[in-house]
């Protein structure tokens, strides 16, 4: 089975929500992917919609890079909302 | 448990000073309750022992399923057939959650397999016990299912996130495989014949001991309790499991009106918690040396399961290529 491709999978839960992960499946082709990943991770109504994508088309972030990646935004409070403090008078913003 | 005597292959924990940098910044992550992902530095000895604890645990899942086929087409009705039939199909899905999870430790599939067919790794003991009767489906669901849910909901908070994230699936769905194991004993015990009462008590006589078996040795005789415990990957030792499993286990089996085989039961007010008898150890330890009563059967079933399906992965594989091709 090792010489079949591995499939990320992606369930959208709900109309209007994103698809979020949830595990992989192995599979001959995207179509058998499919059908393995609808019988392993929907099969108590967990999804309206389903992806699989070969894991390795999947380009991820080193954890090595999480500094340079992810730090320069830990300066920047200035982009909440919640930096800007407003008199009481402004009521809800 | 589904794991038991999981070998970390250390002899002895290391404190912080001890460690290298790399291994002192993993463990503070761990002591921190941060989820190690399959990207991040671990120790090769964590990344070993998950590996194992992982596939053993999967193994466990898979083989599970074969006391319970047993009694496929000798349901009593359609209605017990189909939930027998669900519960079944869960299991495989649990063991395949959990081969994907260890898969991404780097571990291959295929090899880790190999591994259970030739005997080398193991599954848990609980599943080396023959299915007699219908109510040997209620017991398994009950006791079996229910003294997995324990191990399993404490190891929702697991170090490694993969294998955490699919426990917290395993257990969503673990709750329907106990109550419907209950409710199969109970029907019985309410509505059946005294035959059918009596075996409902059969069934509990024979599998109440080998469901204690399954929480693993003695805390004083797990050796690498110590360590699955620094890096988490185990929550709770081996001994508060299992009161855990009885304390909460003997109410219902009072409701069910059923007893217990062993004379040494029973509620010790000061300590808040049941007392019970000596665990014949030597039982537990020959279960898993492969002598238990069904040991060579059921790793016979999976081996010829295995083989007999190599042909349908073979086709898929040829169907997907020629497709490709058709394609190109």
């Amino acid at each position: 089975m090792s010489d079949w491709t591995l499939f990320e999978v992606f369930v959208r839960s709900k109309h209007g929500l994103n698809h979020k992960h949830v595990g992989s499946v192995h599979a001959a082709d995207a179509p058998m992917a499919l059908e393995n990943a609808r019988e392993l991770y929907t099969r108590r109504s967990e999804g309206v919609s389903l992806w699989v994508v070969p894991s390795a088309q999947i380009t991820a972030s080193s954890p090595d890079e999480k500094e340079p990646l992810f730090d320069p935004s830990d300066d920047k409070v200035y982009r909440h909302a919640t930096f800007y403090d407003l008199p009481k008078e402004v009521g809800h913003m | 448990m589904y794991a038991q005597l999981v070998d970390t292959g250390v002899k002895r924990v290391k404190t912080l000073n001890e460690m290298s940098p790399e291994e002192r910044h993993f463990q503070e992550k761990i002591d921190a309750d941060i989820k190690i992902e399959a990207k991040n530095w671990m120790p090769e000895a964590y990344r070993r022992t998950l590996i194992r604890q992982m596939s053993q645990h999967a193994h466990s899942e898979i083989v599970g399923m074969l006391p319970e086929k047993n009694w496929l087409t000798r349901a009593p009705n359609l209605k017990r057939k189909l939930q027998l039939l669900a519960k079944i199909q869960d299991e495989a899905g649990h063991g395949l959650y959990l081969y994907s999870a260890m898969e991404t430790l780097g571990a291959n599939r295929d090899e880790e397999l190999e591994k259970l067919h030739s005997g080398e790794v193991k599954y848990s003991s609980i599943f080396n016990y023959p299915s007699r009767s219908w109510a040997d489906m209620g017991t398994i669901g009950w006791l079996v299912d229910g003294a997995a849910i324990v191990n399993q909901v404490v190891l929702q908070r697991t170090s490694y996130g993969p294998y955490s994230r699919a426990m917290i699936r395993i257990c969503k769905e673990e709750s329907f495989h106990q109550r419907q194991g209950y409710q199969i004993l109970l029907e019985m015990m309410r509505n059946g014949t005294d035959e059918q009462k009596a075996m409902v008590q059969d069934s509990i006589n024979r599998f109440w001991w080998p469901a204690l078996m399954m929480f693993g040795p003695h805390d004083t005789d797990s050796p690498n309790s110590a360590q699955s415990m620094q890096w988490k990957v185990k929550r709770m030792s081996n001994d508060d499991l299992r009161q855990r499993f009885i304390d909460q286990t003997i109410p219902q089996l009072e409701l069910l009106g059923c007893t217990v085989p062993d004379p040494d039961l029973k509620w010790n007010e000061a300590r808040g918690h049941y007392d019970f008898g000596a665990i014949d150890w030597s039982e537990f330890y020959s279960v898993l040396k492969g002598n238990g009563p069904c040991n060579k059967d059921r790793l016979k079933t999976r081996r010829n399961a295995y083989e007999n399906g190599a042909w349908v992965r073979e086709a898929a594989k040829a169907y997907a290529d020629k497709q490709k091709q058709a394609a190109a």
